[in-house]
């Protein structure tokens, strides 16, 4: 291992000995102060952080071309490292309050991020499927943090098996992508093709079925079926983190593999991948539109918003708009995570505990989690009402807010492609997307009703500060525009 | 930061958000310091319009007092925060500050619930008003445009009337409906000219006709829907009848203009020869909705669905003088346009007021009122009178101007090419007389034979000075349109000239 290698995956080293670190630490701290254990992963991850920070402008590979170091690598670090210190502050609380609170939690939080961390700067395909593996265990056995709730473990369950199930879709297709062309590193896969030396077919099998078990991973329809359960079972702060972590994560990898290793397969692919986005955005937002759970409603809105960021992998082979639908998707997935993380710091907050183990025979209405448990929050939380509304624009992209300048970044990368059909779609279903977002907003503010509301100060911090990032950064966009556009990857 | 604000139309933009800040801090129950603010807000920011009015050159077709500073500038995103004002716009912001603090004046006994909000809302909604007539640059026309949204949204949907949610959704699906088809349109005139300014965009127009009719037809869609045309018009009488007075004062007086605005500033300026091209279809549209607005609103009790109706009619005459293409259908738009916004929004105040004393506006519930509230008769005469077009107040000079463009437009070789479209909507200025008449005579003449209306107490001195001024104005454009027309005549010659180049060019 030399000075570089070392260099290049420092913040994923610290951040792992930390977890390892951390578990042994948590034995000696007292149940009743479980707050340290969360401080230092808080800590951990800050750390972490600032060594992804120092990285920022360099690019070069690392263990012998494993991974590399690179504006895409830095910004989706920065992000993974920032989701987890937002999932922390929402987690913190809730735990408490559900009565779940165990040390794990974080120790395992902070392990799946390290598995994102690889996951960003993987440029092997060995290596993306075990940043893949090493992401998602954590997050199986964290959906199932709430035992002995049955929906808990139902959502454990099913998410496992799911996951397993992809796993094993990516890596058969990572092997025949190897019998393919000989290696599993993207750029000599892009050189054996480029080169004629590659077996196409087998290739172009190889990629659709990398395609499959990632679009699990982002829920893709149709590979979306767990997502709704899965959201709904899992504790809420786990669903939070999740809904981004996880994403962002299965963003990395379909975005670095396809985009760098397959472009030559763009002629067979492209058609699928626009097929997929189109559908998975018309479906996400339809389906959203009867769902009167407010976890399921956010279930299908992430699938809608997975249709989104997918548009920007259609640009598939077209070398100049390539560059700009990255940045794009790199810049949506930031819009995203913060109002997904405020959406869900709202949810939490109404979020009530129920004394049985079996949930499904309690009423959502009596669980806080209805759309009618909002009716009201605008007179008896304006300040949580208030960054609830902004979020839900944000999720349908009306200006001023973050989500907007999202997508307008995304459609005109996808317009420079030339995909007028694919973005009419996009804007289509978007409006479609302002109906269910408004009913929550329409809850809050026109109808009356006296919701109970635990808003702990961390869980209010957050959906405070996510609002005001969400519409700051959306009037002052320049410099996070700046940022994603140089996180060209390597070897584009 | 304070030379960001040592611009006249940046100030005049952002003032509101003083008053949002200092009614931020107030307590719920501080209802009438809310209402302060919010005037005193609304009346300052009138004054810094009437100081951009005085720097007004009002000789220079071009675009004045100009702001215009880097915002996104990087990687190849070239976006400016450009505000400028030109003969088309001026007016329409002198508008916009000049209704919004008369609309606060009316809600003040009117909204008693969460004033606070209300108050915010509004301004709020100022702010992307102005914004949407100042702006130069298409992503900061869009986010005003799209802005202005919210507020309305919450308006309409936590103050009005027993129907409040489905209108407000309504409003909002419809017109987001139209303007997402704009922003695909902008990102591609982005795209393609490297950059977002309009006048840029304008003057190196290379656009080829075939695109230029998909995009016209994108923006229209936006534009459509909000003026409202024919027959995209149904959101209207809902969003109207559902809002609160001022609500629906702003909705009509200045909501729809941007409408018939963006028809003016984008779809004319950007594409010329589409509008050549398409100025017979949608001056039929305008037809259409001129007389079906007309008979609409024939068959109303209700007062306000009626004036809503007497809308979509008075906005295809906007629609029909603009794309007569030639200065005087343009010009008489573009006064059509402040027009319908003094007499419409001055005939919610009226509706307005009486809701607020009977809690009803079926006309079959009033009669007589004459008798017993003569300022308000007085005052409303006038208004209807100049709704319905008669010489010597405001409507007449707009329509009579508005026909005569149309007629001319209407030669061989005019942009409609038919006398039709001119002798079709002089019908509508006929029924209008019968509507507005109609409605007159049932609410104010006759015997007071209803006991309700007998104690009914005549408008106090707050509601008196909500309309004085609109009715001042309704004279003033009435007998002296002069000072008016030639605000505008200079920036509309240049449209036009810019619309007979690309005429010749199509030749």
């Amino acid at each position: 291992m030399s000075v570089t290698d070392l260099n290049a995956t420092l913040p994923l080293l610290v951040l792992a000995g930390w977890a390892i670190l951390l578990v042994l630490v948590d034995l000696f701290i007292p149940t009743k102060r479980k707050g340290l254990t969360a401080l230092l992963a808080a800590l951990g991850l800050a750390l972490s952080m600032g060594f992804s920070i120092s990285l920022f402008g360099q690019e070069y590979t690392a263990f012998n071309g494993m991974v590399a170091v690179d504006g895409f690598s830095v910004f989706l670090s920065v992000l993974f490292q920032g989701s987890g210190l937002l999932g922390i502050a929402l987690a913190y609380d809730y735990l408490k309050r559900m009565g779940i609170e165990r040390g794990e939690y974080y120790t395992l939080l902070l392990f799946s991020i390290c598995g994102m961390l690889l996951m960003a700067m993987a440029v092997d395909l060995i290596v993306v499927f075990l940043a893949l593996e090493l992401l998602s265990i954590p997050l199986y056995v964290l959906a199932g943090f709430a035992l002995p709730r049955l929906e808990s473990e139902e959502a454990a369950l099913k998410y496992f098996l799911l996951g397993a199930f992809s796993g094993g879709f990516v890596v058969y297709g990572v092997a025949l992508v190897y019998g393919a062309t000989g290696s599993t590193a993207l750029a000599q896969i892009t050189q054996a093709a480029a080169s004629n030396t590659a077996n196409l077919p087998l290739m172009l099998v190889g990629a659709a079925l990398v395609l499959i078990g990632l679009g699990f991973k982002v829920a893709l329809v149709p590979f979306h079926m767990w997502t709704p359960d899965v959201y709904q079972g899992a504790p809420s702060a786990v669903t939070a983190f999740m809904s981004v972590g996880a994403k962002a994560a299965g963003f990395a990898a379909l975005l670095r593999v396809f985009m760098v290793a397959f472009p030559s397969l763009a002629v067979d692919l492209v058609p699928v991948l626009w097929a997929l986005a189109a559908l998975t955005m018309i479906l996400g937002n339809v389906v959203a539109i009867v769902q009167t759970n407010i976890k399921r409603l956010l279930a299908y809105s992430s699938i809608a918003h997975a249709g989104y960021l997918f548009m920007s992998v259609v640009t598939l082979g077209q070398s100049g708009p390539m560059g700009n639908a990255v940045s794009s998707a790199l810049f949506y997935l930031v819009a995203y995570a913060l109002a997904s993380f405020g959406a869900w710091s709202v949810v939490i907050a109404l979020e009530k505990t129920s004394n049985t183990t079996d949930e499904t025979e309690v009423e959502d209405t009596q669980r806080g989690l209805a759309i009618q448990n909002y009716a009201g929050l605008g007179r008896k939380q304006p300040l949580l009402a208030a960054a609830m509304a902004v979020f839900m624009l944000s999720f349908t992209g009306i200006p001023p807010t973050l989500g907007f300048v999202g997508k307008f970044y995304l459609f005109r990368a996808v317009l420079e492609a030339g995909f007028v059909g694919l973005a009419l779609v996009g804007v289509l279903t978007s409006l479609v997307s302002a109906y269910y977002y408004l009913r929550i907003v329409v809850a809050m503010y026109m109808q009356e009703g006296k919701p109970l509301v635990f808003a702990e100060p961390w869980i209010k911090a957050t959906a405070a500060s996510a609002a005001l990032a969400t519409v700051l950064l959306s009037i002052f966009a320049a410099p996070l525009i700046r940022w994603a556009s140089q996180a060209v990857l390597l070897w584009n | 930061m304070m030379n960001f604000f040592s611009y006249p139309l940046t100030l005049v933009t952002f003032f509101p958000l003083l008053g949002v800040l200092v009614i931020l801090f107030l307590k719920a129950e501080q209802k009438n310091l809310a209402r302060w603010v919010a005037l005193v807000t609304s009346l300052i920011t009138f004054a810094i319009s009437l100081a951009v009015l005085a720097q007004f050159n009002q000789r220079d077709p071009e675009l004045q007092l100009v702001v215009k500073l880097p915002w996104i500038e990087v990687a190849d995103w070239s976006i400016a925060f450009h505000l400028g004002v030109d003969g088309l716009s001026i007016l329409l912001l002198l508008l916009t500050t000049f209704l919004t603090p008369l609309s606060i004046l009316s809600t003040w006994t009117a909204v008693e619930e969460r004033v606070k909000d209300f108050m915010l809302f509004f301004l709020l909604l100022e702010v992307g008003m102005v914004g949407v007539f100042l702006a130069q640059d298409l992503f900061l026309f869009y986010i005003f445009w799209e802005f202005t949204l919210v507020p309305m949204y919450f308006l309409i949907g936590v103050w009005g009337g027993p129907r409040r949610i489905y209108a407000a959704i309504k409003f909002f699906l419809y017109t987001m409906a139209g303007s997402i088809l704009m922003l695909l349109a902008i990102l591609w005139l982005g795209i393609q000219g490297g950059t977002f300014s309009t006048p840029e965009l304008i003057a190196n127009n290379t656009i080829p006709a075939n695109i230029q009719f998909w995009l016209f037809l994108a923006f229209a869609a936006a534009f459509a829907i909000k003026v409202p045309m024919w027959p995209l018009h149904s959101w209207l009488p809902d969003a109207h009848v559902e809002a609160p007075t001022a609500g629906s004062v702003i909705l009509a007086g200045v909501l729809l203009k941007m409408g018939t605005y963006g028809f003016l500033r984008f779809n004319l300026a950007l594409f010329p020869q589409a509008a050549i091209q398409l100025a017979p279809w949608m001056a039929a549209l305008a037809v259409i909705g001129i007389l079906y607005g007309a008979a609409v609103s024939l068959a109303q009790q209700d007062v306000k669905k009626l004036v809503a109706y007497s809308s979509v009619s008075h906005l295809g005459f906007v629609i029909l003088g603009l794309f007569a293409l030639n200065p005087q259908g343009i010009q008489g738009g573009i006064l059509q346009m402040i027009n319908h916004g003094l007499s419409t929004g001055a005939l919610f105040l009226i509706v307005g007021m009486i809701y607020e004393r009977r809690h009803t506006r079926d006309m079959d519930a009033f009669g007589g009122l004459w008798k017993v509230m003569p300022i308000y008769g007085a005052l409303t005469l006038i208004v209807t009178l100049s709704s319905m077009g008669l010489p010597g107040l405001n409507g007449f000079v707009g329509e009579f101007t508005i026909l005569l463009g149309a007629w001319e437009a209407g030669q061989a070789g005019g942009s409609l090419g038919s006398y039709w479209f001119a002798g079709l909507s002089a019908i509508g200025v006929i029924l209008a007389a019968v509507y507005m008449l109609f409605m007159f005579q049932k609410l104010f003449l006759g015997p007071a034979d209803k006991a309700e209306n007998r104690a009914l107490k005549d408008l106090n001195w707050r509601e008196i000075i909500t309309l004085a001024p609109l009715v001042l104005f309704i004279f003033w454009i009435g007998l002296y349109p002069r000072p008016f027309f030639s605000l505008m005549a200079p920036s509309v010659q240049k449209l036009v000239d810019t619309i007979q180049m690309a005429a010749m060019a199509m030749h």
